[in-house]
């Protein structure tokens, strides 16, 4: 199999252990697999993104131009940054609440994402819109999202991975005490990835 | 024997485990940070860690390690290399006796350094081999080819990887059952460990020598190897590094193409690369950074007269600056072979809204920041120069703070603030530098303003750790990589000893006796320090927060004067965000209308 997986959102998103969770299932299931991250000064605040490359025939760490199979944003403004990365009929998978520029106050742009939003829905017809607030309420914590989208990205079976085989995962590479409300949660995302499915 | 799914710098760590090392010393910086920190945290029973003050004692202490018969390995980034040249020039002429390998991570782009250096220049001016890795796999590989064959000709080599192959990740597999090989220790010789002028001398003739025999001996190595198609149409591609991963990506549906690895930069394989040349019209050379293998490449077609244009940098093929890609890569081979270029970037789009862009800003509540701003309130209506260093507290240049306005390298600001301290004598002139910056370049330049009666006021930014590359401990902090506690470097007793005359701690958090430090001090001739001490935010967790009352008047002064990222505007209320407000309480001294009041978190 060649799958190109770009996860992108704003340092302290949960981007890292998302990325990690697809790679380690990729491999899991017999997959070679490469994968890069944003590493620096850009973490503060900044956009981060992780390059998941899976096949024998990835050898640069990056996603080359024009090769993204599927793209998890945790922000709409990063979802159409990198958008380079995307091949013209790929998927994208973004959450619909914005992560304001900590210059924000200073420039006041009025960025909130809508416009984002819009604007991959107009090029991309494979866009499916998650709003982070509505389905992380159940859990208390934003910090959940990142297991959130992959459950829904694994539901609309665009993933490339089995459902069981990332819970495997989860159960290895999670924390213990989190291992519980991370599978729920990513149960939780499953079904939304299900329903969107079938709601279209 | 275990698999592990890593990152280029980890795989690095294992490799020179699996070698065998002792002695493992360095200093932290992007990308060569997780190698030392990758080491820590594996099992390393019997190896001698530490994060040394720089660059320059990391070699050092390697080197004596070395002479003693034991492996050694040295870490830190391009730059570092810089502090570090010093012994390592003088270093190739002695040798070592157990193996060496010094990891130099290069940066094209470049993406969190000053400078695009090429640290094979550096292996081919110290006249030592380097090792150029095109993946994490290669490069777990490489360190352990590299300590073999530093044991064997007793020469430091180096290991030079970039930036995308110290973060990619990538499978390894290998024996967990390693330790540190043992050696007899140190054997006095003054004739061999001594450097006079005819050791250096005779090695110098030896070392060419041995250059010679290097080169054949990397004409066979398995890394400087032919790719893809024999039957090549009198073209060849050759590519070194991560440019090799790239350019292996055009022959997946290319196969007619021939790319050759050049995995050894220095001694360049000349054998190996005339009997490609032999048989080509042209080639055409992909590397980052600086055209080293191109040069070679010309010179060996000079050297043995063939009729062969060599296209790269030099001809303007490929770009002498910024990191390349699979996409360049593809876009410069399509060019050189002749083939269309098929367009493989479907997003164009004239109307993509425009994007907010996220630049690096000092974190919410950062103590940097009230350090800043109480030297620009108290300089408000004077002349002032303020020389900036490395580390998190560059970021001080950006709006609305705008003091930064000199960064140069390590250590620079002390000693920049004195040459515009003597060509102007009206303002005042401030360095300011971090801790770890201070013990690794800063006091030399404190003794050399004493020395030559510089007037200047040195901020140290004490936030009791190296916060920039993620934390690492340093002298000021107590803690080291041997897992001890150890007596803290004071920097008060250090400026003392110096000879420093005033010398006054401030707490960044309290504006009004920080700006009251910095006015008496700008007073006073001589050299003084200013301690501004508080722990960085991401290493203390806070119990407090400020809200922002109803005696708001929303005029923004907060915002327009700190630029805290944690007060915002919400419908057009000033707020404050209460994620992200660690309770500093700076924006609170600066209201004038005394409506942001400290809570309590619960
Ligand atoms: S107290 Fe004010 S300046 Fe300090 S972190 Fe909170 S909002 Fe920022
Ligand atoms: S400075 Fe005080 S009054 Fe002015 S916006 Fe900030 S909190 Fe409100």
């Amino acid at each position: 199999m060649n799958r190109n997986i770009l996860v992108c959102g704003v340092g302290g998103q949960g981007t890292v252990l998302c990325s990690r969770l697809i790679a380690s299932a990729f491999m899991a299931e017999g997959e070679q697999v490469h994968s890069a991250e944003t590493i620096g000064m850009a973490q503060r605040g900044g956009s981060v993104t992780s390059h998941i490359r899976v096949g024998a025939g990835a050898f640069s760490p990056l996603i080359p131009d024009g090769r993204g199979d599927l793209i998890l944003a945790f922000e709409p403004a990063e979802a159409v940054r990198n958008l380079n990365y995307l091949k013209p009929d790929g998927i994208v998978i973004v959450n619909s609440q914005p992560v304001k520029p900590v210059t924000e106050s200073l420039r006041k742009t009025g960025y909130d994402g809508t416009q984002m939003l819009s604007f991959l829905q107009e090029h991309y017809h494979k866009t499916y819109v998650v709003d982070s607030h509505e389905v992380c309420r159940q859990f208390g914590s934003l910090k959940f999202f990142n297991i959130i989208i992959l459950g829904v990205a694994c539901g609309l079976g665009v993933l490339g991975v089995g459902k069981d085989t990332v819970v495997a995962e989860i159960e290895k590479i999670v924390k213990e005490k989190f291992v519980e409300v991370n599978k729920k949660a990513f149960a939780a995302g499953f079904l939304l990835g299900e329903h969107y499915v079938t709601d279209r | 024997m275990k698999k592990e799914y890593v990152m280029g710098n980890s795989a690095i760590a294992i490799g020179a485990l699996c070698s065998g090392v002792k002695m493992v010393a360095g200093y932290p910086g992007t990308p060569s940070t997780e190698i030392i920190e990758t080491i820590f945290h594996v099992p390393h029973e019997g190896v001698h860690l530490e994060w040394s003050v720089n660059e320059k004692a990391a070699m050092e202490v390697c080197a004596s390690a070395s002479y003693a018969g034991f492996r050694s390995l040295v870490t830190m980034k391009q730059v570092g290399l810089n502090v570090a040249s010093d012994p390592l020039l003088s270093l190739a002429y002695v040798g070592v006796k157990g193996g060496m390998v010094i990891v130099v991570a290069d940066d094209p782009g470049p993406i969190s350094s000053q400078t695009e250096q090429d640290t094979r220049r550096f292996a081919q001016f110290a006249r030592i081999p380097v090792f150029d890795p095109a993946s994490p796999e290669q490069a777990f590989e490489m360190v352990q080819d590299a300590f073999a064959l530093s044991e064997k000709y007793h020469t430091p080599v180096i290991l030079r990887p970039t930036t995308r192959v110290c973060h990619g990740y990538a499978t390894i597999e290998f024996d967990e059952s390693y330790a540190p090989k043992d050696a007899e220790g140190f054997i006095k010789d003054s004739s061999r460990w001594v450097i006079f002028p005819k050791l250096s001398a005779r090695n110098h003739e030896l070392i060419e020598k041995r250059n010679a025999v290097l080169a054949a001996e990397f004409s066979t190595y398995r890394f400087n190897t032919v790719w893809g198609s024999a039957n090549h149409g009198h073209r060849a591609v050759f590519a070194s590094g991560i440019s090799f991963s790239y350019a292996r990506e055009y022959l997946n549906e290319h196969q007619d193409v021939t790319l050759v690895q050049v995995g050894t930069a220095f001694p360049f394989p000349q054998d190996f690369a005339k009997k490609i040349l032999e048989d080509c019209e042209e080639v055409l050379c992909l590397e980052e950074l600086s055209p080293l293998v191109e040069e070679a490449l010309l010179q060996t077609a000079g050297r043995y007269q063939l009729k062969v244009r060599i296209r790269g940098k030099l001809t303007g093929d490929v770009p002498h600056a910024g990191e390349l890609s699979v996409n360049l890569c593809a876009k410069i081979l399509d060019s050189f072979f002749g083939t269309e270029h098929r367009q493989e970037v479907p997003f164009v789009s004239d109307d993509v809204p425009p994007l907010p862009v996220r630049p690096p800003v000092l974190c919410s509540g950062c103590p940097h920041r009230g350090a800043f701003y109480a030297v620009k309130v108290a300089m408000r209506k004077k002349k002032a120069y303020y020389c900036g260093d490395i580390g998190c507290y560059t970021l001080g240049n950006a709006q609305p703070l705008d003091m930064v306005d000199t960064c140069l390298c390590m250590g620079a600001g002390i000693t920049m603030s004195q040459g515009l301290c003597h060509v102007d004598s009206e303002a005042v002139s401030f360095a300011f530098i971090g801790d770890s910056t201070f013990f690794a370049s800063g006091i030399t330049g404190i003794v050399n303003a004493i020395y030559n009666e510089a007037n200047i006021i040195v901020c140290i930014l004490d936030n009791a750790t190296t916060a920039m590359t993620g934390h690492q401990p340093h002298p000021g902090t107590g803690f080291n990589l041997m897992g001890r506690y150890v007596d803290k470097l004071s920097i008060e007793k250090v400026l003392e000893g110096l000879g420093v005359q005033k010398i006054v701690l401030a707490d960044p958090a309290n504006l009004k006796a920080s700006v009251a430090a910095v006015k008496e001090c700008a007073k006073l001739k001589g050299v003084k320090a200013i301690i501004f001490r508080s722990p960085c935010v991401s290493i203390v967790k806070s119990v407090d927060k400020c809200v922002i009352t109803d005696k708001c008047k929303d005029c923004g002064i907060c915002i327009k004067q700190l630029g805290c990222p944690a007060v915002i505007t919400r419908k057009d209320r000033t707020v404050i965000d209460e994620s992200l407000c660690v309770g500093c309480s700076l924006c609170a001294q600066i209201c004038p209308y005394k409506a942001i009041e400290k809570v309590k978190h619960e």
